[in-house]
């Protein structure tokens, strides 16, 4: 192993790092498009396909 | 050690990198008591706006509010209830982008998260709600 190789090394596992920490300085879209969706879900009642002002499955029902 | 161990060395520490970084483009922290409690004043106004996006008279804005859009349709004795609805609304849904950029750690996101809400409350809005397009109001 030479010198050369080891510091080439290094300096590879460094810019890998670097880029991980530098990345999240961007918007992460697809991240914030997926919690969007999670949280209009729940404002909306959407969740289970249910649309809301339909008519609720009477057996599906609170009882 | 011999190259083919700090190969293996280098090679474990770039797929960590790169799992970290899925990690971190995985998900958005939304699970906040602020955002719960913006969630949960949202859900409850939601039963008064229904009937006024299905008639009309509140579209989806693509700014990430909502706005009055056809008051016609609203009695005159009503239509400060909706403005106030409208703007109660709206408080709620800045103040929920804010707390999201907020929570992870970056407030200078608040933007970026209002825009991509803009887009999906007029991806996941109903059938024959009004949604602004382009600059117009359409019906979906």
């Amino acid at each position: 192993m030479t010198a050369f190789l080891r510091l080439a090394m290094l300096g590879a596992v460094l810019a890998s790092a670097g880029a991980c920490v530098t990345i999240n300085i961007y918007f992460p879209a697809a991240a914030a498009e997926k919690a969007a969706d999670r949280i209009i879900d729940d404002v909306w009642q959407l969740r289970e396909g249910a649309t809301p002002g339909a008519q609720p499955d009477p057996e599906g029902g609170a009882k | 050690m011999k190259p083919m161990t700090i190969f293996r060395a280098w090679l474990a520490t770039l797929l960590l990198g790169v799992a970290g970084l899925a990690l971190a483009q995985g998900n958005l922290e939304i699970d906040t008591p602020a955002i719960a409690a913006l969630k949960q004043s949202m859900q409850q106004r939601h039963a008064q706006l229904a009937p006024l996006y299905a008639s009309g008279a509140v579209g989806i804005a693509a700014d990430g509010n909502v706005a009055l859009r056809d008051a016609s349709g609203v009695p005159l004795a009503q239509r400060g209830q909706v403005n106030a609805l409208v703007a109660a609304e709206n408080a709620d849904r800045a103040a929920l982008y804010r707390e999201i950029a907020r929570a992870n750690g970056h407030p200078e996101w608040e933007a970026d998260v209002r825009k991509t809400f803009g887009e999906r409350w007029i991806e996941r809005a109903q059938a024959g709600w009004w949604v602004q397009r382009g600059g117009n109001w359409v019906r979906k």
